[in-house]
């Protein structure tokens, strides 16, 4: 056998006074780094095989388990770190394309972080939502440019709305890419708190089709599982162009993972690769894009809106517009921090440009060209907590997308291993023995908790800006100021320094 | 029976498509369209097993998500028919255009004619959902591109001299399905994923009952279509790209 250089990652340290052999953590590991040894009669570990995701220290029953970066270091070198080199020699071991899971693990600037919230005093003074009405309440869809109203009603049909309590939504994951039971746990969640989940590409599970009302159907270039009962079964449908997580390129599940259920749901056979090439086809112009757009809304008699998905990448702005004029009614922009079951690596650390950025600028965009009303604007990739959100609805957002805050809400533990199917905590997985730990009820439980938890505190930021109805504060960028940032930076954002 | 008779001229694609679904959901089993002249999405909306036919020139996404109805189209074809279509068929008398049976995952498309490019791409199957695509002409460059299931038939009838019959990087990306090709493949016209292979029993019992079908919808010789030799495109392999990735 060749040497390959690879070493460890991380180091598991056993407690030795404590651990008692139970070997909880060898049934729980999939990665099989904990061997129960015969012939010493005890647990031993391979640290080469552990991926950092924590499922056997939180369920050993000892607290014996630790894990930790492993202590090897390299001689300290400013260009070349051991990232670097490790992964050269992963490259020069199997002349593979490097595959990651997650968002970006780069210090990239995470603007949000740079951009501080007002509150009142004295004057406009502050609301307290635990005692006044407060308004989330958010309708996403083209609204007209006027309305008539006779005898007190509207005269004309207004255009398909999808209604939300909450301004946040599940973004993309299809079943394939995270199990069946982590579909459930989003679905019912969403339906409890008034909003939406979104099938991804995957299409929808017969068991979900009950979950109709709070679903958003997926249209992507594989088309999989795509026909009239899944196009009708949704609330809204969106055709998803690129996402954050890698722009530009299109998605590959493989065979392994297409079992009966995957299969079932995608309408391909069993154990097949499901492919998605990185463009449609049928589209190489916007009004390509807009025969798609109408040919969904036809399928679906002009019911339901219809949502454009896209990466954010240079020049977002002026293709958000396009995507406007093509017609569709939401446009959903995921930014390069987003998540992903798999992706080149990268792509993902270079490829497209930070949501704030991409947000600031398509709501300026569309404002100068008059036709923001025609659409509404949901953005994801790094939504962290409430507080990125109130920035966001700030910046121009309608709504924003949750996709890795509503997994960590599941139990993900950030291990970024989703694509080996391994995952441990039953999410990213297809393994009907790890897809079990992840049980529904729970998981819908504490997926709602989150965007409960959100929605308070959302409601807590708004009183302090002694606003009460979060349509209020949707493009506000006066309730925004930037720190530490440059002058440039502030005009895109189109924020003043704070102190201004 | 009932029929009902549409005169498409000046009308605009969504009123059609409206005046054709009040004709299904009036009982209408078939349905003449006169006049027809690019409108869209025509019997995308119907979602029942209605016989459609089509005077003039259909739209682009005729038939898109289709779902069991039948369509005769007495003249030429444009873009994109049959997109994503579920069940059903789809006759066209003349040639069509651009990504036809684009990620079509059941019925038939039967195009007497000449094809665009980027026909039958991401074709897939799925248990008893078969498509099947029959192109009597040449087709342009990409046919079968990343097709993952389902049957592409290509006749090249009526080719002019040294004309090929088909375009470059047919079948490439192919990871299923089949393609028939009638006469020799140019074999530098090839995507590097598929191979030519000779027939065995199966496929010419299948090829003869899709081709009488064919020949009798269009009113071809089934004997003449016959008289050449048919030869057989398929994927190498079905994980393509199976050694692509290193995890990290």
């Amino acid at each position: 056998m060749s040497l390959d250089y690879t070493t460890p990652q991380f180091i598991i340290e056993r407690n030795r006074d404590r651990c008692i052999d139970c070997r909880v953590c060898v049934n729980q590991c999939a990665n099989e780094a904990h061997i129960y040894d015969e012939e010493e009669g005890r647990v031993v570990s391979d640290d080469s095989r552990c991926v950092d995701c924590h499922r056997c220290v939180v369920l050993c029953p000892t607290r014996a388990l630790s894990v930790r970066k492993y202590p090897l270091e390299y001689k300290e070198h400013g260009t070349w770190t051991a990232r670097d080199i490790n992964a050269i020699y992963k490259q020069a071991a199997t002349g593979g394309i490097l595959l990651t899971g997650m968002g970006t693990d780069r210090n990239y600037r995470i603007y949000w972080d740079h951009l501080l919230l007002n509150a009142s005093q004295v004057t406009n003074p502050s609301i307290d939502p635990l005692r006044e009405p407060m308004e989330l309440k958010t309708f996403l869809g083209r609204k007209p440019e006027s309305l008539v109203i006779e005898n007190g009603r509207l005269a004309e049909k207004l255009p398909p709305q999808l209604e939300l309590e909450v301004p946040v939504m599940f973004s993309a994951m299809s079943f394939g890419s995270i199990s069946l039971n982590a579909h459930k746990s989003l679905a019912r969640a969403a339906e409890e708190m008034g909003t939406y989940f979104n099938t991804g590409e995957g299409g929808l599970h017969r068991e979900l089709y009950r979950y109709g009302q709070n679903t958003i159907v997926q249209v992507a270039s594989g088309r999989f599982g795509v026909h009239q009962d899944y196009l009708n079964a949704g609330a809204a449908i969106e055709i998803k162009i690129g996402q954050g997580a890698k722009p530009g390129i299109g998605g590959h599940l493989p065979g392994e993972k297409v079992g009966t259920e995957v299969s079932l749901t995608r309408m391909i056979p069993r154990g097949s690769d499901a492919i998605s090439p990185a463009p449609h086809h049928d589209i190489y112009s916007i009004e390509d894009l807009r025969q798609l757009i109408f040919s969904l809304k036809e399928a679906t008699n002009y019911e339901k809106p219809v949502s454009v998905k896209i990466a954010a990448v240079h020049n977002v702005a002026a293709i958000a517009s396009g995507i406007a004029r093509a017609g569709a009614d939401i446009i959903a922009i995921d930014g390069f921090r987003a998540g992903t079951g798999a992706t080149p690596l990268r792509t993902r650390d270079n490829v497209g440009i930070p949501i704030e950025l991409a947000l600031a600028a398509v709501d300026s965009r569309l404002r100068e060209e008059g036709i923001r009303n025609q659409v509404s604007l949901v953005i994801g990739g790094t939504i962290r907590n409430s507080a990125d959100i109130v920035k966001a609805i700030a910046l121009g957002a309608d709504a924003v997308y949750i996709g890795t805050s509503a997994l960590i809400a599941l139990g993900c533990h950030m291990c970024q291993q989703c694509f080996t199917g391994k995952c441990n905590w039953g999410i990213a997985t297809q393994d009907p023995n790890l897809v079990k730990r992840l049980n529904p009820d729970i998981g819908a439980r504490r997926a709602a908790n989150l965007l409960r938890a959100w929605a308070h505190e959302i409601k807590e930021l708004l009183g302090g800006m002694g606003i009460n109805a979060l349509e209020s504060l949707r493009g506000n960028r006066l309730m925004l100021r930037g720190i530490n940032l440059t002058t440039k930076e502030l005009e895109i954002l189109g924020v003043k320094h704070a102190g201004e | 029976m009932m029929v009902k008779t549409i005169d498409a001229k000046g009308i605009y694609y969504r009123q059609l498509n409206d005046m054709v679904q009040q004709a299904v959901n009036e009982g209408a089993t078939r349905i003449i369209l006169e006049n027809v002249n690019g409108q869209r999405y025509i019997a995308t909306r119907v979602n029942k097993p209605v016989d459609i036919e089509i005077q003039g020139v259909p739209g682009n996404d005729l038939g898109a998500f289709m779902n069991g109805s039948t369509i005769i189209v007495r003249d030429n074809g444009q873009d994109a028919i049959g997109n994503t279509m579920n069940a059903g068929k789809i006759v066209v008398h003349g040639h069509a255009g651009d990504v036809l049976g684009y990620a079509m995952r059941g019925g038939k498309l039967f195009i007497k004619g000449d094809v665009g490019y980027r026909v039958g791409i991401h074709m897939k199957e799925y248990e008893d959902h078969v498509p099947v695509i029959i192109i009597g002409g040449t087709a342009g460059s990409f046919l079968g591109e990343y097709m993952a299931g389902g049957i592409l038939i290509l006749l090249g009838l009526n080719r002019k001299p040294g004309q090929p019959v088909a375009g470059d990087y047919l079948g490439t990306g192919m990871h299923g399905g089949v393609i028939y090709v009638r006469g020799e493949v140019d074999r530098t016209r090839l995507g590097k994923e598929v191979s030519v292979f000779e027939l065995n029993e199966e496929d010419n019992r299948k090829l003869d009952e899709l081709l009488r079908e064919y020949c009798a919808d269009l009113g071809i010789d089934y004997e003449q279509v016959r008289k050449e030799k048919f030869v057989k495109l398929v994927p190498v392999s079905h994980r393509p790209y199976g050694n692509l990735y290193a995890a990290c």
